[in-house]
């Protein structure tokens, strides 16, 4: 990563101004979200928005053909343009038609895209900008932060300062007061504005009317007292029927800003009547800006089911740690790394896309169902495809995909650390390596990885048998996780192998775009794995779970290599997590935990891949239950630890922050011990436990379940 | 439906009266706009947008009688007027929203500029939700829908809920059980 995005972030991340309100904000952002949506069907809902959007989004020339029609039927004049420039002349020529001095705008993320308030001003037209966010920001020169939320990162102290200068006089920090000086301030734009431009959060096709929502009423000043109307509509904006407005209507306020409506909708077809009695100049732009191209791509084609509701920024652990500027100048956030790699080039992207953990949280919220962190792999993916890894990653990989080399080095790795060692943990890297111990320390390599230590578990002869996929970090740095889960195999009468052929489940490679790499560890593991005939393949890393049932499928997709796809579906049938395992197994009756057992008060963290994309998460509490423990929920349970796998590396000033947070919700149930089902999880957490102190256990769930053992009928 | 409607506005920040006749209507908003301090002065004017509450009622007359009533809408009324009076179509119970059909200017002005909007609406024209509301609604015919739903608000200062930036500071909905249908 360059310098000065890695100063970006480190400006963000201390800024305490910016942390602070997007922390506060993001914390009741999801409690008032989901009492918006009470009674309400979610997922019904955002199926039918995503399924009304990518309808509008493959038929994009069809709306465009209805819309113009439509909408010129009505008396609007449509321009469309693929062209933002063409755009940006369109605009001028309408004002100097009309003689046009002053604009005033609502907000309009298009806008942004082309910046078209610098366009103008230099073409000598005054733009006001009307929104209260966004005129802060254009009083302060900057760029929005937020889609939603413009001006989220500036407190009132700086707002009073803005404000003071524009109207000459020495303000307070009264919330209401500004809000009142801009109201007075504006209302003369508005007024004077010979006019209006608009964005527009719908289009409708059959009808060619444009939906505007809007809190604070300046849209309809805008729309209504200048006597030019300007609409500019990213093409993304479609939707084909009257009909089709409603749903989006339920959604967006709820997922925006947790409202049931916003203040104001307004349903603009055709010019409607001037103050004078006159008719309306109604003038409105089909920006298309490469989304044409967008929609044609099989891959990225979902990103177009945006409603621009802004929730996967708001519920991004990243997001609310270095706000908006981190990512660009205009569109921000997870759906905005997506949008840059578009509207601006892949290039734009290359450094924000490095800053998706991959938790898969705006996956959950999304109302128009896109699957976000899966189309930022995709760009990823790409820029390794157009400019290659960097050079010490290629280094990296051509060890993780020689097997012997790779555990030869992992091993060779647990004598060179031992003067680092000191209870089990690294406590302290040297030199260019010390950011990644800054705020938590990293697990010793064992000195015997499991692989070594099963050879001495004497395997009972069953019918019934699994084969176990240890994962590196189980292998090499967590092996007694391992024991711990054969013991508990072993007593529900399964025998368990352990392929000695199997290796890294390409995660690393992946996330970092190496499709080939991660690839090549899948055809090594199907083959492992698949060498005997066993009944289940068994992983206590939902990580390297998520690898053996989706992803090696994914990349054998991605690459055309469809030779290898039925083996790696055959794969991913047998293939189970741990917890889920386990409590089909005690459902079963095979195992009982004896109930009584009073154990104390435990937390639980859900571990993303776990959540997600398994859903298990009811599995290892129900474990954890029965086994004798209380269960004390947490703040969060299931926002990221900041571990990432390889992330916590690249990124340790975000991963560390995300961190605190987690620890800070572990010790405020008073519990002394967590549990979780990922060792990844279990190296950040207890790593983050032993540097900042506070005496809590970190256990993953296996350890916790093989200590009951002993009650196990 | 008008419980919920009732809750669901004043949740968001509305005031919400109901009468039975046209006359306690009109009687109560005579009352509330000389309440308001309503003079024949710029910033004190009341602006009253015609609509079928008005059918039969001699508007000459009442302006007479209540100085600062104006019914001939312009933009510089509506500018120096402190309420502004306005029917709306249709309300959606589940939202607490008021729907009117603005395609006439005076509609937006008079519910845009002045710090006071009140709001008259039939208690049978409340519907249980947007979908409703979007079968009743043509584009076509309607060519500016305005949703209304509480006073303008703004939280883009440190996330902090402020009421009335550009729009109305106050909503104030008159539902008038004569003025179309009974309320279930």
């Amino acid at each position: 990563m360059k310098k000065d995005f890695k100063d970006s972030i480190e400006r963000a991340v201390n800024n305490a101004n910016l942390t602070g309100a997007l922390g506060k904000f993001s914390e009741a952002y999801k409690v008032n979200r989901a009492k918006a949506y009470e009674g309400m069907d979610f997922e019904a809902l955002r199926s039918v928005i995503a399924e009304r959007k990518a309808h509008a989004a493959s038929h994009l020339e069809q709306m465009a053909a209805d819309f113009t029609r439509n909408a010129e039927a009505l008396g609007a004049k449509v321009f469309q343009s693929n062209d933002p420039e063409k755009v940006k002349e369109y605009i001028l020529k309408v004002a100097r038609e009309h003689n046009v001095k002053t604009v005033v705008k609502s907000k309009s993320m298009a806008s942004e895209e082309i910046h078209l308030n610098a366009y103008l001003e230099k073409n000598g037209i005054a733009v006001g900008e009307t929104d209260l966010g966004e005129w802060i920001i254009q009083l302060a020169g900057q760029t929005p932060s937020h889609m939603v939320m413009p001006a989220i990162h500036m407190t009132k102290e700086e707002v009073s300062d803005l404000f003071s200068k524009e109207v000459d006089e020495r303000l307070s920090t009264d919330i209401p007061r500004l809000v009142e000086v801009a109201r007075n301030e504006l209302r003369s734009k508005f007024l004077a504005a010979d006019m209006g431009i608009t964005g527009a959060n719908l289009a409708v096709a059959e009808t060619g009317s444009i939906v505007l929502v809007t809190n604070e009423g300046n849209a309809r000043l805008v729309t209504t007292l200048p006597k030019v109307h300007v609409a500019l509509v990213g093409i993304e904006k479609f939707v084909e029927k009257f009909s089709d407005v409603a749903p989006v209507l339920n959604a967006l306020p709820r997922s925006a800003t947790a409202q049931l409506l916003t203040s104001y909708v307004s349903i603009i077809s055709g010019p409607s009547q001037n103050t004078d009695g006159s008719q309306k100049e109604l003038h409105i732009i089909l920006m298309d800006n490469r989304r044409s191209e967008m929609a044609a791509d099989p891959k990225f084609r979902q990103a177009l089911q945006c409603i621009r509701c802004g929730s996967c920024l708001n519920v991004c652990p990243i997001f609310r740690l270095v706000g908006g500027h981190v990512f660009g100048k205009v569109y921000t956030g997870g759906i905005g790394t997506i949008l840059t790699a578009w509207f601006d080039e892949l290039k734009q992207s290359e450094e924000i896309q490095g800053l998706c953990i991959q938790c898969g949280a705006c996956t959950e919220v999304c109302p128009g169902k896109i699957d976000i962190p899966e189309l930022i792999m995709e760009i990823r993916r790409r820029l390794v495809k157009e400019q290659g890894l960097p050079l010490i990653q290629q280094a990296i990989y051509s060890v993780v995909n020689n097997r012997r080399l790779f555990h030869g080095m992992l091993r060779a790795a647990s004598v060179v650390g031992k003067p680092l060692t000191s209870g089990g943990f690294l406590r302290h890297l040297p030199l260019f390596l010390a950011d990644l111990t800054d705020k938590r320390s990293l697990p010793a390599i064992a000195a015997k990885p499991f692989r070594d230590r099963f050879r001495k578990i004497k395997q009972p002869q069953c019918k019934e048998k699994a084969a176990f996929y240890a994962g590196c970090l189980i292998d090499f740095a967590y092996p007694e996780m391992g024991e711990a889960l054969v013991k508990i195999l072993n007593k529900a009468g399964i025998e368990v192998l352990f392929p000695d052929e199997q290796t890294c489940c390409g995660a690393p490679a992946r996330y970092s775009g190496a499709y080939e790499v991660a690839a090549g560890n899948g055809v090594d593991n199907i083959e492992a794995l698949l060498a005997e005939e066993v009944q289940y393949v068994v992983s206590a890393c939902p990580t390297c779970t998520v690898a053996l049932t989706h992803e090696f499928i994914r990349d054998f997709e991605s690459l055309g290599q469809t030779d290898w796809l039925p083996q790696a579906r055959n794969l991913a049938a047998k293939t189970v997590d741990f917890s889920t395992l386990v409590t089909r197994l005690v459902h079963e009756g095979r195992l009982t935990l004896q109930e009584g057992e009073q154990l104390g008060s435990i937390t639980y963290h859900d571990s993303c891949h776990l959540k997600r994309t398994l859903h298990v998460s009811a599995q290892p509490r129900e474990l954890l239950h029965k086994a004798g423990y209380a269960i004390t929920e947490m703040f969060e349970c299931d926002t990221c630890c900041g571990m990432g796998g390889s992330y916590s590396m690249k990124l340790p000033e975000i991963s560390g922050q995300i961190l605190q947070r987690k620890l800070h919700n572990i010790r405020k149930t008073g519990a002394t011990m967590v549990a979780m089902d990922c060792p990844g999880c279990v190296m950040q957490i207890r790593g983050g436990f032993d540097q900042a102190g506070g005496g809590v256990q970190v256990r993953h769930t296996v350890e916790l379940l093989a200590e009951q053992l002993h009650l196990v009928r | 439906m008008y419980e919920q409607f009732r809750c669901r506005a004043e949740a968001v920040g509305a005031e919400v009266h109901r009468f039975r006749t046209n006359d306690e209507a009109l009687e109560f908003i005579l009352r509330f706009l000389r309440t308001e301090g309503m003079a024949n002065t710029p910033g004190r004017y009341a602006a009253w947008a015609d609509g079928p509450f008005l059918n039969g009622i001699d508007k000459a007359q009442l302006a007479a009688e209540n100085p600062g009533l104006g019914f001939e809408i312009s933009r510089q009324l509506a500018a120096d007027a402190k309420i502004g009076i306005s029917e709306a179509d249709w309300a959606v119970a589940d939202t607490g929203s008021l729907v009117a059909d603005q395609a006439a200017v005076e509609q937006r002005l008079v519910s845009t500029l002045p710090s006071i909007h009140v709001a008259l609406i039939g208690t049978g024209q409340i519907l249980a939700d947007k979908v409703a509301v979007f079968e009743q609604i043509n584009p076509l015919t309607s060519r500016y829908i305005a949703f209304i739903t509480g006073p303008s608000r703004t939280a883009d200062i440190e996330r902090v809920l402020t009421i009335g930036v550009h729009g109305p500071k106050r909503l104030v909905i008159v539902c008038v059980d004569a003025l179309g249908g009974i309320a279930p």
